[in-house]
């Protein structure tokens, strides 16, 4: 006995508005119009009108297509028949494969109770020195990847989940470019990864709607994966277009802007989303690594601010390389005291000498006398910069703890190091 | 009578509902799905024929013509012994209880007593048949944990009432009746164990609220020195993400010295509060040898739960922070953090379409924030003990920047101001106070003269080191330059505290004397130098040792060693040396 209208009373933006009664909130709908059909959710019911948003827009819908209510909301189907596939947000194969319609999960799922959580305990390898030694990456973390347009993110996404050791990898991809869409699916296949990838996929050129869908969709399929036990990594690009794809959708609803046009929800809405992060007493986990775009390379714009406030962390790549400052794992205290003795020895050390680098940088290009000190710090610097930050280094983290001892014996003495002695007499390459 | 509505209007968490009969603001109303399940909601707008109630669940099911059920009550917390230790969500819903009756995740619609209702309390009566008393008096107590839980005349009552029967000592559940009191127009009132408090109004049975005047010390020395709060005064700390607003709130929650701290982790994330929850039982509270459960309570509304349920959670932090001072008990609350919950309000303005206020905040927004914060409080209760509700705030500013409504709204109302510098934080200088733009209304712990003098210092050296950027050192003087030098050593070796080592993360009271005081000494000294070098190789040593310094127990032979060691190195560079 579902009900179909054939009466559309308002259409703005990707939302259309029909004369309904008995219908639920979120409740999915079938539009079907000369462009087609699509599925539609109840957004807002308000006695007899029911605002319903279009996933695939509103373009092309007339007053008298026809709205079918299913009487459930947005669902999405879990098996591990997923593994290996592409969908669009709302569940469709994008990838020529079969349909899958089993044991259908809802998106967007209620809270995990915070009694069943566990303090993070295990680190995730990345061979990435800036990420294992200095900023440690732990299972159940979540963490943006904060960079300007043209930064290799997705490249850096890629390589993160090639190395870590996961048993799944969930990819949300948003307003992504078709290009990086490609790129991204080719890696994980030529890495044999795709096999135990799930990808859903927004592309630039999709519907806005769908870029809605993606991280629920996305998270409700690793929440599942976790459930059975499984280490799930889940890589979202670009949060920057879901938040975007929010804010033109909350503009259309005539919503009042909070923050340069942003609904005033932003925060819980990413919040919602980041905190599926988790590690589950008993079961497995979720790590998500999400990449956010700075529009004009401002922290304080309303989506990296308010994901700074909700991440546990986050990785600043700029230059093709991730910045020491400001670069943050908040969870790396919970695992760099129990991996090697000399870990935080080496983090703070090498940081604070880097720091004293970027100082005399400073002095130097005002004109200021260099002395030996500041001859020494320039030496370690360039160093610092070519043998750890570059990205195309590659080394577990012990080898690159070992490489910081041999960094900092050729261009310093032990005591200008500030390193405790007991340290230095273990660890302090010996000449000869 | 309760009254009944249906369903006319669902828009996010907000629902519109035509009703008949009596509403009250604030009272609290189930909106029934079709499968059965009763959301609790709250109503924030009443207007003719229909109200506007915000549910405190994810609305998902519902529809027009759906029923509500009113209650007749307002949104109302339960007090009684058996609340500490436990995890609460902003509705006071136990979440290891919630955990264990539904798996892994909160289910809607489901909610469980506060206080177990089974479990039996050693009661000791203290009142007698006869005695005249009046709400929030003593009628007997019954052991919580290290404290003596006071069972008080219901708080609801208004008028003096007799005593007509007291229950003599025994066991009894939090519903058993202890005690039947009669006041003057005959009218009882049956005393139980726990009693119930409408979460938006304040309890103010006592005699008088005085004025803040002792330090709560926190063991944090930038915070006890130069920014002290006080028991039963106010503070916020603003700062923008990364600054350690939460990491300070955790230490205060650890080292504070008062008797109950309560925690309201409202709309932030659930790792932090999970961390509280896993550590604290196996931490001892130095005070009591127990564990430090035993004194914190936690009221847990994080980030991705119910956006309604966050302006819920402080209220019902801040009550249970009231009923344990009418215990004359001294109590602590830490929000955080209180931008979440002005979010919150912000939402529901917004579903309201009321006025927007600056960036889109509702215009009441600072008078709810005053309000807030006015319920901390020393107070005197009616047996002459002291007790007190202090109130400490995270605020989370957009962009860092503090000219925004919700850190101005409560700088207005705080007594002190800790605001969290991201150029420190970035530098790894913790706790990230700015020593320059905090403030602090209360009185410290070590003398006001030496604090402005240390104070002094540092502005000086910050002045120099501004100064330095554009000259470079060669063109700063000696004495510039060992003012840089001394203010940076304050800065290192006591504004800066390690709160990830075990004895440097807590610096008691008398430690903080003892230090300053040598500090203020080592600043005082005149010294001379050769070089500028050697000047800043002194104070990098200096620096290293009275780190080490810190590090080590008080008063121990290793502390008593550096001492010297300290007070050597000085003496050799010092002028009249
Ligand atoms: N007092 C402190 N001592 C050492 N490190 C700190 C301190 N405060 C903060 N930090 C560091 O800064 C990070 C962020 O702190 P946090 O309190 O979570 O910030 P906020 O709540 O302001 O976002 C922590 O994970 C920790 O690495
Ligand atoms: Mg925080």
């Amino acid at each position: 006995m579902h009900k179909v209208y054939h009466r559309i009373e308002r259409i703005a933006g990707s939302v259309i508005t029909v004369k309904a009664d008995g219908v639920a909130y979120q409740e999915l709908a079938q539009v079907t119009s000369p462009q087609g059909v699509s599925l539609a959710r109840v957004i807002r019911i308000d006695k007899e009108m029911v605002d319903l948003q279009v996933f695939a827009g509103a373009r092309g819908i007339t007053t008298d297509s026809q709205v079918r209510f299913i009487g459930k909301p947005m669902e999405i189907p879990f098996s591990d028949s997923l593994l290996g596939r592409v969908f669009t947000g709302s569940g469709i194969p994008r990838d020529n494969g079969p349909l899958i319609e089993e044991n259908p999960i809802q998106i967007g799922g209620p809270s995990v109770n915070p009694a069943k959580r566990i303090i993070p305990r295990n680190m995730v390898r990345t061979g990435i020195p800036m990420i294992d030694v200095f900023n440690t990456l732990v299972v159940s973390q979540k963490l943006p990847i904060f960079s300007i347009a043209g930064e290799p993110y997705n490249q850096l996404l890629a390589r993160i989940a090639l190395q870590a050791e996961v048993d799944v990898i969930v990819l949300g991809g948003m307003g992504l470019k078709h290009d990086d869409y490609l790129y991204l699916r080719d890696f994980l296949e030529q890495n044999g990864a795709l096999s135990r990838s799930v990808m859903f996929v927004h592309t630039a050129s999709d519907p806005i709607v769908e870029c809605l869908l993606v991280p629920d969709a996305a998270l409700a399929v690793a929440e599942q994966f976790a459930i059975k036990g499984k280490n799930v990594l889940v890589l979202l690009t670009d949060m920057t277009n879901f938040a975007d794809a929010m804010k033109e959708i909350a503009i259309t609803m005539e919503q009042i802007p909070s923050n340069r046009g942003y609904p005033g929800d932003l925060y819980s809405q990413l919040a919602s989303r980041y905190e599926k992060a988790v590690d589950f007493d008993t079961a497995g986990s979720i790590t998500i690594l999400a990449v956010t775009t700075m529009p004009g390379d401002d922290v304080t714009h309303p989506v990296p601010d308010n994901t700074g406030y909700i991440t546990e962390g986050q990785f600043y790549l700029r230059k093709g390389r991730i910045e020491p400052f400001g670069s943050l794992s908040r969870l790396k205290q919970q695992v760099n005291g129990s991996t090697r003795s000399d870990h935080r020895t080496i983090m703070n050390t090498m940081i604070q000498l880097y720091a004293s680098f970027k100082e005399t940088i400073e002095k130097q290009s005002m004109g200021f006398r260099m002395s030996t000190w500041d001859q020494k710090l320039l030496r370690y610097g360039v160093r610092f910069e070519k043998e750890m930050m570059d990205l195309s280094v590659n080394i577990p983290l012990e080898k690159a703890l070992d490489l910081g001892w041999i960094i900092l014996s050729d261009c310093f003495e032990p005591e200008e190091t500030g390193i405790p002695s007991k340290m230095i007499n273990e660890y302090w390459p010996k000449k000869g | 009578m309760a009254s009944i509505g249906k369903i006319t209007g669902v828009n996010g968490n907000l629902i519109r509902v035509a009703f008949v009969g009596a509403v009250a603001q604030n009272e609290v109303a189930y909106a029934k799905l079709p499968s059965g399940i009763k959301l609790k909601s709250e109503v924030i707008r009443i207007r003719g024929d229909y109200a506007e109630l915000q549910v405190f669940e994810d609305t998902t099911g519902l529809k027009a013509g759906d029923d509500v059920e009113f209650t007749g009550e307002l949104l109302s917390v339960e007090l009684g012994p058996g609340l500490l230790g436990q995890v609460f969500d902003g509705l006071q819903n136990p979440l290891p209880r919630l955990a264990e009756e539904c798996g892994f995740f909160l289910q809607r619609g489901k909610y469980l007593n506060a206080l177990e209702r089974d479990q039996k309390w050693a009661f000791t009566p203290v009142a007698k048949v006869g005695d005249k008393l009046t709400a929030g008096e003593t009628l007997g107590t019954v052991p919580e944990g290290i404290f003596k839980h006071r069972i008080m005349v219901p708080f609801k009552v208004r008028k003096t009432v007799t005593v007509e029967k007291i229950m003599p000592a025994g066991d009894y559940t939090v519903e058993d009746v202890i005690a039947i009191l009669k006041d003057a127009d005959g009218n009882t009132v049956e005393a139980k164990i726990m009693q119930i408090w409408p979460v938006k109004i304040p309890i103010k049975q006592y005699s008088e609220r005085m004025r803040p005047s002792e330090p709560m010390v926190t063991q944090q020395r930038i915070i006890d020195t130069f920014f002290p709060v006080a028991r039963g005064g106010t503070y916020c700390i603003p700062g923008p993400f990364g600054a350690g607003k939460t990491v300070l709130q955790q230490l205060t929650s650890r080292y504070a010295d008062v008797d109950i701290v309560i925690l309201a982790a409202c709309g932030e994330r659930a790792g932090e509060v999970v961390e509280t929850l896993r550590e604290f039982p196996e931490l001892n509270d130095p005070r009591t040898g127990k564990s430090l459960m035993e004194r914190t309570l936690i009221i847990c509304n994080t980030s991705s739960m119910p956006v309604a349920a966050r302006e819920a959670s402080v209220y019902t932090g801040v009550t249970l922070a009231e009923y344990y001072r009418q215990m004359g008990l001294n109590v602590l609350l830490l929000a955080d953090s209180t931008s979440r919950w002005a979010q919150a309000l912000r939402e529901m303005s917004g579903r309201l379409e009321e006025i927007p206020g600056e960036e889109a905040f509702p215009a009441y927004l600072e008078s709810v924030i005053a309000s807030f914060y006015e319920r901390g409080g020393v107070v005197r209760l009616k047996d002459g003990s002291i007790g007190s509700v202090t109130i400490g705030g995270s605020v989370s500013p957009a962009g860092g920047n503090f000219e925004e409504p919700v850190t101005q709204a409560t700088l207005k109302v705080v007594g002190a101001f800790h605001g969290l510098s991201r150029e420190r934080s970035d530098q790894r200088r913790f706790p990230a106070i700015n020593p320059m733009d905090s403030w602090s209304k209360y009185e410290g712990i070590i003398n006001e003269q030496k604090v402005q003098e240390a104070r002094h210092i540092l502005a000086m050296g910050i002045d120099v080191n501004q100064m330095m950027k554009v000259v470079g050192e060669e063109g700063t003087s000696m004495e510039d330059f060992i003012t840089y030098l001394k203010s940076e050593y304050l800065d290192s070796v006591y504004l800066q505290q390690d709160a990830y080592h075990d004895i440097d993360a807590a610096c008691s009271a008398d430690r903080q004397q003892y230090l300053f005081d040598k500090v203020y000494e080592i600043l005082k000294t005149a010294m001379t130098f050769k070089e500028k070098e050697n000047a800043r190789g002194f104070f990098l040593k200096l620096t290293q040792i009275t780190k080490d310094w810190n590090r080590v127990e008080f008063k121990s032979k290793e502390f008593k060693e550096l001492e010297e060691q300290i007070f050597k190195s000085v003496a050799e560079v010092a002028t009249n040396a």
